[in-house]
């Protein structure tokens, strides 16, 4: 039996194989003429869509304009970023901070635009950080990360960071499950005393402030990945699971012997009847909550102490479980909210269930078992279709609105376009190579814009100019316009890109902020004109209220500070134009430069330790005299007894 | 000629002139926009981002107090009056010396602005870090004229218009009067 399993596979394999070297030689003949003029966006062109691409390991979301595949910029999301200055300044650190101190990084994957009634609404963009679980919110009007919150109970946040379709809640699912509290334990003990937390974090509609609702404490499988459901399907959010067998050591083994693992689908308008009855526990805890400001340009780290815990064993109609063959791990659900799509990534094939047949087996009770008091739906009801022999290791899938489903295959590195309802697969293209995510603007929501597809691969080779060891990893496009795909452009992206989120330009760039005004700069250390300026010692702390403009410094001469001080740079730049940030710099500095846009603040520390006279610079070639806009410090022995005095050009 | 002397009064509503200058910088222009009683940007910002680019070359900054900014709403403001009363007791001749005294005012105060424009182009700091042997920085009074990278736009505003409607409705109707007599007579 195994062997003509693997004797179909390699059946597969080699008609996959074959068919992706004959059709990559048709497109050479295509990329020389259509596909080049496809993506061209001629100088001076703006694109057509923003996508937002996680950067994996590099903590980061890098936006990135479509067609054309040009970076356009690398927001800093959970890692320090010497660029801005994020993470380094004082007003930054704040948003890094957590229940284990300040973490100057983290694991982005699954950015999710905010969305109203199903739709893109542009807003915000949300991002995961999966090592120490947090979620992140970012304003697609400034692009700068506003808000930052971390998980407790959970432990590699990565069915994160999905949203509901008005936005109510983004939410984080557990992959490792944990002894929840944590407590000192045998590691063999895993099973049934582990668990897996589902949080459900509540988006609050104004100001997009986010606050842990409540927890799910599911059983201790390992949680994967989310959709929500929308249209029908609204107040529904699916799961993947892979360790049903709940095993703690060799995992690629002992984690792959059931047949089937669940989609867990958890009614979460239920959750919220259950926490108006009362029906939850208060748990003590502890989890960072960081807000940034804009108006004081400051960020805020406050300590959470406990959260609200829903047990899914004791209330009934919160959680079923939809059985999934081979461990699943993309879970999409279609425009419609009908079909929600499993990828078993251990499979040849994409098991479809539908949101209906689901809700009759509930309704009676068809089960086949349950799994620690959780009822276990029967397979047979729910499917709804199966997309047979589709290619090796299905991972996830988008749709283009048009009755179209687009699901990545990593180990045959394909994108295979298949059919909804008839399951037919429709047309398939390969990817270079072994491709993880794919991204079509729009593509999880209920209104795609089905025009392009961005297949992110984990694997380079040979697409590039050698880099050494370590290589970019490479993303295509493909036009998916037309009924077979087109593979238009290569380029490298940065970092680990795992989900990404895209949306037509008109969307996001009109609201996009050009300055901010300095008229509203509530900041505490503002200054907002150069009559202003001064420095002033508290005991050893001495601040520095400093403006910057084309192209000086004001103050640029001070004289007074001493060697074991703890000088604060308040920086205000008081450009207001679009576009003319200004940098700065201090030798010795133990913190990066930082880049101030005009109407800004921003604060850096330094500790002067030794004397002599310091200068400091602009870092961003702000005008025609960018080299002259520098200034110096004079730094005295601790027992010197000369005064604070500060100047620009002798005044 | 009733209506002559209200539309003067739109430069009080409406800017008289607008200076736009552009460069590879400033895709979208930046500008002033010359009111009789002050000048400002023509977007929020723009009078301060003109001065910093100015101050390279050591102009002054654009001002915020002149005389013109007091006397020129008096005149305005007189002239409007004396057309009203002329158009009430209906001086047809007097339309006409209207009018010349306007155009004789409004050449003085093209020639004002030429001077000023003079003087804030030629008027550069000694210490200014950028000089250009022989360059000076007036801007045009009326059409375009290529100044260093920018590109500097002079024309009349609305304010302006309405001015120019009214002074020409003052001329339009002496004879207009005249042509209703002449009927009459005949």
């Amino acid at each position: 039996m195994k062997l003509t399993n693997y004797l179909t596979l390699f059946a597969v394999l080699f008609a996959i194989v074959g068919s992706a070297c004959t059709q990559s030689n048709n497109n050479n003949g295509a990329l020389g003429g259509s596909a080049a003029e496809k993506v061209y966006v001629a100088p001076g062109e703006q694109d057509e869509f923003y996508a937002f691409l996680s950067g994996g390991y590099s903590g980061n979301l890098t936006v990135y304009g479509l067609p054309s595949g040009r970076l356009l910029k690398e927001i800093p999301v959970f890692s320090q970023f010497p660029t801005s200055g994020y993470g380094y300044s004082e007003e930054t650190q704040p948003l890094l901070n957590t229940s284990h101190g300040f973490i100057p990084w983290d694991d982005l994957h699954h950015p999710d635009i905010s969305q109203t009634n199903g739709e893109l609404d542009g807003r915000w963009i949300f991002a995961n950080g999966n090592n120490t679980p947090r979620i992140a919110r970012i304003s697609l009007e400034t692009f700068e990360t506003q808000e930052i919150i971390e998980i407790p109970n959970s432990a590699g946040n990565h069915s994160s960071s999905f949203i509901t379709e008005n936005t109510e809640y983004v939410v984080a699912g557990t992959r490792f499950s944990v002894p929840v509290p944590q407590r000192d334990m045998s590691i063999d003990e895993y099973k049934s005393n582990f668990k897996g937390a589902v949080s459900f974090v509540e988006v609050n509609e104004e100001t997009g402030h986010m606050d842990l609702s409540f927890q799910i404490m599911m059983p201790g499988f390992n949680y994967d990945l989310g959709h929500p459901g929308r249209g029908e399907s609204h107040g529904w959010f699916f799961f993947t699971t892979y360790n049903t067998e709940e095993a703690n050591t060799l995992l690629e083994v002992n984690a792959s012997q059931n047949d089937k693992d669940f989609i867990a689908a958890i009614n979460w308008k239920k959750a919220e009847e259950y926490i108006a009855q009362g029906k939850f526990t208060t748990m003590k805890t502890e989890y960072a909550h960081n807000v940034y400001d804009e108006s004081t340009h400051t960020g805020t780290s406050t300590m959470k102490k406990e959260v609200r815990v829903l047990d899914p064993t004791e209330l009934p109609g919160l959680v079923y479980f939809l059985p999934t063959p081979k461990s699943p791990h993309g879970v999409d659900v279609d425009p419609s909210g009908e079909y929600i799509v499993g990828a078993g990534k251990l499979s040849a094939s994409l098991t479809v269930h539908s949101f209906s047949n689901m809700m009759e087996a509930i309704e009676t009770e068809n089960f086949e078992g349950e799994a620690y008091g959780i009822p276990i739906l029967n397979y047979e009801n729910i499917v709804a279709g199966v997309v047979e022999s589709a290619g090796l290791g299905p991972l996830h899938t988008e749709f283009d609105g048009r009755g179209n489903a687009y699901t990545t295959f990593f180990i045959s590195s394909e994108v295979v376009k298949w059919e909804l309802g008839s399951w037919e697969v429709i047309d398939r293209k390969p990817t270079y190579y072994s491709v993880g995510h794919l991204m079509i603007p729009g593509g999880n929501s209920r209104k795609p814009f089905g025009k392009y597809v961005v297949a992110m691969n984990k694997i380079t080779k040979d697409r590039y100019l050698p880099t050494g060891p370590e290589m970019e990893h490479s993303a295509q496009l493909y036009d998916i316009s037309g009924e077979k795909m087109e593979l238009l452009l290569d380029f490298p992206t940065h970092g680990e890109p795992h989900y990404a989120a895209g949306a037509p330009a008109e969307l996001i760039a009109p609201r996009s902020k050009k300055f901010y005004e300095l008229e509203e700069n509530n900041h505490p250390y503002a200054v907002k004109s150069e009559s202003e300026t001064r420095v002033e010692r508290d005991g050893k702390t001495v601040h520095v209220y400093m403006t910057t403009i084309r192209s000086h410094f004001a103050p640029d001469n001070i004289e007074g500070i001493k060697v074991g001080d703890v000088v604060y740079f308040h920086i205000t730049n008081l450009e207001q134009d679009f576009d003319v940030p200004h940098g700065v710099a201090m030798i010795g500095a133990n913190t990066s430069e930082l880049l101030i846009m005009p109407g800004q603040t921003k604060t850096f520390r330094w500790d002067p330790d030794r004397v002599g006279v310091w200068p400091f610079y602009c870092t961003d070639f702000c005008s025609a005299l960018h080299q002259e806009m520098q200034g110096y410090v004079r730094v005295s022995p601790a027992n010197s007894n000369i005064g604070l005095s500060w100047s620009l050009d002798g005044e | 000629m009733i209506a002559s002397s209200l539309l003067i009064l739109g430069l009080f509503i409406f800017p008289m002139w607008n200076i736009l200058l552009k460069a590879p910088q400033y895709p979208d222009g930046i500008g002033m926009d010359i009111w009789i009683n002050k000048i400002v940007g023509t977007n929020p910002n723009d009078i301060q981002n003109i001065n910093l680019m100015n101050h390279y070359v050591g102009m002054d900054p654009i001002p915020t107090e002149m005389a013109e900014f007091v006397v020129f709403p008096w005149v305005i403001g007189i002239m409007s009056a004396i057309g009203l009363g002329i158009g009430l007791i209906r001086k047809r001749k007097l339309f006409l010396v209207w009018f010349v005294i306007m155009s004789v005012l409004g050449g003085i105060g093209l020639y004002d602005f030429y001077s000023w424009e003079y003087k804030y182009g030629h008027n550069l700091n000694p210490r200014a870090p950028i000089k250009v042997p022989g360059q000076s920085y007036q801007p045009p009074v009326f059409g375009y004229k290529k100044i260093l990278n920018f590109e500097a736009y002079s024309y009349p505003s609305t304010g302006a218009y309405f001015l120019f409607t009214g002074m020409f409705g003052s001329v339009v109707a002496y004879f207009v009067d005249k042509k209703e007599e002449e009927d009459d007579e005949a």
